[in-house]
């Protein structure tokens, strides 16, 4: 009898200071601060709400919105409508810089995709469907291209796209014959100025072509495989995941965001110039994309990050026109504001802020 | 409990108190303390996520202290980075081989503090130099050769003689920190690591060595520090603390584990699942006949570089097979890539987790469902909730130490690093696992786990290829054991002969 | 050791082939006057590659090279016309001020935790901004000094003349190949292109690198700038527009990882020079229209680099068949 309950008590004893253990491990931990999505989206959105704020400062006239003809004008409109082109490459842009890659030819591709639409428009008996179709399979198959170099044949994204960059071009100027080719064609050239549901076309298309990826990515897995590839190719490859096949997959896919905002520029100006369209737009693409606060050395990716990078890029050179400033002053401006907003996301600058506000209010609290 | 410091010399070299140290959602260190004395060699131990490594860190410059202080030489000193901590003459050999694979050996032994002539850089006395220095550790290899041609293992003992060449402009080497150095080294060159140490110790320096090898700890050690939850459990001489006293203040209750159980041979004789005839792969596996029973552990034993990664790495795919036959559940196969071997049921815990295994910035949760993911095909998403549950699951069954699924894998400790690998592939449910060296970094605790784990994996009919140095670790569960050398099978021990010595012997060349 | 500068012998190989096909086809081709053109007219994006090739091998980039060249020639136009200032003194100023710049992005990079792609971007708006402020137009450079630098030179055999630019070049080729690979700075380069934090963790002066590099790659910049101001004649702030990727492609066609850590700088000479000799191809031509000589660029680009790669990848497949 007092034996058992003395083996009884050792068990208690035991259970108690598994307990104690358990107990002293947790209050080493808090769990939940470890995921900290939150502030990802809050410097980018803070930049682009200072920059709408000095637009409202400079013109007060910024926020209002007309209706007219079932479709609504204003400044705000016209920022998310020109942003257009870019919003769709960085779509793409995002998903490369995602595998630890860059495509330099996404301008390019869009003159080429532009220069087919235009080409086909101008020798007529083509449907808009079939133009569309054909522009994208453009794009795609540049993408092929890229995406063929960069993975099976090992070359370095930044050169293997800068290939096409440069010959991308020339083809477009081929296609065009060195002229600026226009066409004739409401209905193609809704695509780039008409309006639906009250917002210009091009909104509605990144807005699809978001959604569209997004569902893509982040339904399936491929997202996460991307994400994998880029942190750690050699792991993935270990983990069974095919590395070249997902590489190949994001320049395709850049491929085919950027013959789409291909169309959009070409219908916007009813004509396709090889020479101008998307000309360095792939340094604004990769510009959102960092804004948005993806790592150009592969890893985690936002879409809707990106598209908030490229609407703080417009929203600038909205507010850099509304300023009135000459012109010249443009470049200079774009590349301080610029840098502020990277440094917005870097804590330590942050902290250095505060440092420097707390100072003031001191002085102030004191004068 | 903890004892009187002893008498050797009055004040400590380097001492740490009170030091405190917190991460986002974890207080890695509370109160923490460590004094050095000068030619001691002291133990710093402690489970995975003790904090040991931290402490290393705070005390070297990589990272900066909440609160405490630290005194050099009963001074108060705080190292903004870890060059300053060097130039005070604290070498360290951080956990993970943390050199450069792109420079020379040579160069990385030496960087920072070339020979020059004429004031440029001489190459040639650099080489030499380092053949000179590693050759005390027993190691002739070709030093002009980039880093990373070499093995963990070597890039180990590089990382080691890095520590005790000299530095240009430094105090001489006062505190040489080794964390966990031997984690990838087999016995020879523990001896021949061990035989350096007691020159430094000799010639007064401070030697601060963190492993999970008990076994070593008494060989070496004069004092021990142990850690737990980032707190300072006790300071004890090594000679008057017995094993299990000393495994009871480390986890804080005792282990209860039954060593030398009989191999688990749920099956008596079960059939081949996978069999290798005259396997060949260019020159890193030659002519291997191999049979691997259904519902056994099977062993793998062999110096580094006998070719046990090697037969892994042909096994799951990742390298090609240029001769023999391969054939899984009967059926012959050929394999190309991982992707075909998972999807056949086979998977391989790599031996490298740095560079091969983790995806440093994504999350426990993520890395530990990818392969499975993977293996599913990237439409078949699994959903978040599910991968939190496996998550939540192995987190809980190999005591992992992290606040949350959410932390990224890249922030956890070294030996919690290498359970969320091992998780990854357990979710996997594979028919034949293939590990190597699967305890490398894991602590005396969850090593038992792991251990009646993969038992248990037996008893559920998969399959298991493991390799590793320990040989008393591969004899707990091995119904079989295969002994390679020179990148050849040189024996099959099975039955009666499972027992260290007698690998021991196979693998030294002893007739068998 | 063989392995390794096995990429290097490769694009050698190259660059020989392109020399004999064009030696092939046009008459006048294969003379010391085009080889040492080729040098006197690539010697600003060869300038500039080189310090491009220290950013590189750090795992950097540097974008805002192009306009950097653009600024510093403006720059020079301005104080040697307008201002009447003695070019030297006027190089005194700018070559200070570029490294000045790029020491200014180098701190942003290091200690903003910024990433250069992006910093130097910024960099390049900044520098043709202030480009643009200064004069939108070209500006001309007339001085007895300009006059006396395009008169001195080495006349060699067979119409080659390597100008005084072209051996200033030649200098600044040796001296940064003594640098990267015999100096410490270099060394350090190399280790924070292996990996940053491990060169942290060994001691390298990180910060100090990284600072120190982008001000040369800047201060390289001016000074190709005030290079192809001698060659212009004059400063102009839409000048060497997309030098930067110029600079980058010869760097990379040298067999320099962008990942960083790995490469050679002589490896950054060939890539130029075989840049160089695409376009002397294509000028022998003539006949192509401007759309064509970019798919041909483009095109041939796109072969040397498959080549390269082919080859090495064969080659090193059978060396580590036979070790
Ligand atoms: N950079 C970091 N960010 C966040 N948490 C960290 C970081 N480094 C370590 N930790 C946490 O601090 C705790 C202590 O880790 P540490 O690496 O010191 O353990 P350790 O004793 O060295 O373990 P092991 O034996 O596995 O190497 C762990 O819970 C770990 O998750
Ligand atoms: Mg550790």
């Amino acid at each position: 009898m007092t034996n058992e309950g003395v083996v009884v008590d050792q068990t208690h004893q035991d259970q108690s200071k598994a307990d104690q253990l358990k107990a002293a491990r947790q209050a080493r931990y808090s769990p939940g601060q470890s995921a900290h999505q939150f502030s990802l989206y809050l410097y980018p959105l803070v930049a682009l709400a200072l920059l709408l704020l000095v637009n409202l400062l400079l013109d007060p006239q910024f926020f209002s919105l007309q209706w007219q003809d079932g479709r609504l004008y204003g400044p705000l409109i016209d920022i998310v409508n020109r942003s257009a082109p870019v919003a769709l490459l960085a779509i793409g842009m995002s998903l490369v810089i995602a595998t630890g890659g860059i495509d330099l030819s996404v301008g390019a591709v869009m003159a080429i995709c532009g220069a087919v639409c235009a080409n086909l428009l101008v020798l007529g008996d083509w449907s808009i469907p079939a133009v569309i179709g054909l522009a994208v399979l453009t794009g795609l198959a540049c993408g092929l291209v890229n995406g063929f170099m960069v993975s099976y044949l090992g070359i370095q994204p930044i050169v293997a796209t800068l290939v096409l960059m440069v010959a991308g071009r020339g083809v477009a100027q081929l296609l065009n014959q060195g002229q600026i080719v226009t066409f004739q064609n409401p209905d193609f050239a809704a695509l780039g100025s008409g309006s639906f549901l009250a917002l210009p076309v091009p909104v509605w298309l990144v807005l699809l072509a978001l959604l569209m990826m997004q569902l893509l990515l982040r339904r399936t897995a491929l997202g996460l495989f991307i994400e994998a590839v880029g942190c750690n190719a050699k792991a993935s490859r270990y983990l069974g995941i095919d590395d070249r096949g997902i590489k190949l997959t994001v320049y395709l896919l850049a491929g085919g965001c950027a013959a789409l905002a291909g169309i959009i520029a070409t219908a916007d100006i009813q004509g396709s110039d090889a020479n101008n369209a998307g000309l360095w737009l792939e340094l604004d693409a990769i510009l959102a994309v960092v804004i948005g606060g993806a790592a150009l050395t592969g890893g985690r990716f936002s879409l809707p990050r990106a598209v908030i990078g490229v609407l703080i890029i417009q929203a600038l050179s909205t507010t850099i026109v509304v300023s009135g400033l000459p012109s010249k002053f443009n470049l200079l401006i774009k590349a301080l504001v610029i840098l502020l907003v990277l440094m917005l996301q870097s804590e330590l600058f942050r902290n250095q802020l505060k440092t420097l506000f707390s100072f003031g209010k001191l002085r102030g609290g004191k004068a | 409990m903890s004892e009187q410091s002893n008498n050797k010399s009055a004040t400590p070299v380097l001492q740490l108190r009170q030091i405190n140290k917190n991460f986002p959602g974890v207080k890695a260190l509370q109160q923490a303390q460590l004094s050095l004395y000068a030619g001691e060699v002291h133990a710093l131990l402690g489970e995975n996520g003790a904090g040991k490594s931290t402490l290393v860190k705070v005390m070297t410059g990589v990272l900066q202290k909440d609160g405490g202080e630290l005194l050099l030489d009963a001074r108060a000193q705080s190292f903004a980075t870890p060059k300053d901590a060097q130039q005070a003459g604290i070498s360290t050999v951080y956990q993970e081989v943390n050199l450069l694979p792109n420079l020379s050996v040579a160069h990385n032994l030496f960087l920072g503090s070339e020979p020059k002539r004429f004031g440029f850089i001489d190459k040639k006395a650099m080489a030499n130099q380092a053949r000179q220095l590693l050759s005390t550790f027993g190691l002739d290899i070709k030093v002009t050769a980039p880093l990373s041609e070499f093995s963990v293992a070597v890039q180990q003992l590089v990382a080691i003689a890095r520590g005790i060449a000299p530095k240009r402009g430094a105090a001489c080497t006062k505190v040489l920190v080794l964390d966990e150095p031997t984690a990838s080294l087999d016995a020879d060159e523990v001896q021949n690591l061990f035989q350096v140490l007691r020159q430094l110790k000799q010639q007064g320096v401070a030697i601060v060595f963190i492993t999970h090898f008990l076994d070593q700890v008494y060989q070496i050690s004069d004092r021990i520090t142990v850690m737990r939850n980032g707190c300072f459990v006790g300071e004890y001489q090594t000679i008057n603390l017995n094993k299990a006293e000393l495994i009871a203040a480390m986890l804080g209750k005792e282990l209860c584990q039954q060593r030398h159980q009989a191999p688990c041979l749920a099956v008596e004789h079960s059939e081949a699942i996978l069999t290798a005839r005259q396997l060949s792969s260019g020159q890193s596996v030659q002519q291997l006949d191999l049979d691997l029973p259904q519902g056994q552990a099977v062993g793998l034993a062999g110096l580094l570089g006998s070719g046990r990664t090697e037969i892994c790495r042909l096994l799951f795919g990742l390298d090609q097979a240029d001769g023999g036959t391969l054939s899984f559940a009967g059926k012959p196969i050929k394999l190309n890539n991982p992707a075909q071997a998972i999807a056949l049921g086979i998977a391989l815990c790599p031996e490298d987790r740095k560079t091969q295994g983790m995806i440093a910035p994504l999350s426990i949760r993520e890395n530990i469902s990818l392969a499975l993911q993977a293996k599913q095909g990237w439409w078949r998403v699994i959903s978040k909730k599910k991968q939190q549950q496996l998550a939540d699951f192995y987190i809980e069954k190999l005591q992992i130490a992290t606040p949350d699924a959410d932390k990224p894998i890249g922030q956890l400790s070294g030996g919690n690093q290498q359970k969320v690998i091992l998780a990854r592939w357990l979710a996997v449910e594979p028919q034949l696992l293939l590990l190597d060296e699967p305890t490398r970094g894991i602590d005396i605790g969850a090593h038992a786990e792991i251990l009646q784990l993969i038992r248990q994996l037996c008893q559920q009919g998969m399959s298991l290829l493991v390799t590793s140095s320990e040989l008393e670790e591969l004899t707990a569960f091995s119904s079989k054991i295969v002994v390679m050398r020179d990148r050849k099978k040189v024996a099959e021990l099975n039955g009666e002969d499972l027992n260290p010595d007698r690998i021991m012997a196979a693998i030294a060349g002893a007739s068998v | 050791m063989s392995r390794t500068c096995l990429p290097l012998w490769i694009t050698f190989a190259l660059v020989l082939l392109m020399f004999a096909a064009g030696a092939s086809q046009f008459d006048g081709f294969a003379s010391l006057r085009v080889v040492t053109n080729l040098i006197s007219d690539n010697a600003f994006l060869l300038v500039t590659a080189l310090g491009m090739t220290l950013v590189i091998l750090s795992g950097g980039i540097d974008l805002s090279v192009g306009s950097v060249i653009a600024l510093s020639g403006v720059a020079a136009a301005l104080l040697i016309g307008p201002y009447q200032w003695h070019p030297l003194l006027a190089f005194a100023l700018i070559l200070p001020c570029a490294a000045l710049f790029g020491a200014g992005m180098g701190a942003l990079i290091q200690y903003y935790q910024l990433q250069p792609f992006i910093v130097t971007l910024a960099g390049m708006f900044l520098a043709r901004g202030v480009a643009t402020l200064l004069s939108e137009e070209s500006v001309a450079i007339e001085h007895p000094f300009y006059d006396a630098v395009a008169e001195f030179g080495l006349e060699l055999p067979d119409g080659g003349w390597l100008g005084a630019t072209s051996l200033l070049t030649i200098a600044l080729v040796l001296l940064m190949l003594v640098l990267t690979h015999y100096s410490r700075f270099g060394s350090s380069i190399y280790a924070l292109g292996g990996n940053s934090q491990s060169a942290q963790l060994m001691g390298v002066p990180v910060a100090r690198t990284t600072i120190l590099l982008y001000a040369s790659s800047s201060m390289l910049a001016a000074m190709a700038g005030i290079i192809f101001s001698f060659y212009t004649y004059s400063g102009y702030a839409l000048a060497a527009v997309g030098v930067e990727l110029d600079a980058i492609a010869a760097v990379v066609i040298g067999g320099t990882l962008l990942t960083g850590g790995s490469g050679f700088m002589i490896g950054t000479v060939l890539g130029v020079l075989l840049m160089g000799l695409i376009q002397t191809y294509i000028n022998f031509d003539g006949s192509l229209s401007s759309w064509w000589s970019k798919i041909v660029i483009g095109g041939l680009l796109f072969f040397f680099i498959a080549l390269q790669k082919l080859l090495s990848h064969k080659w090193q497949n059978k060396a580590g068949g036979r070790a």
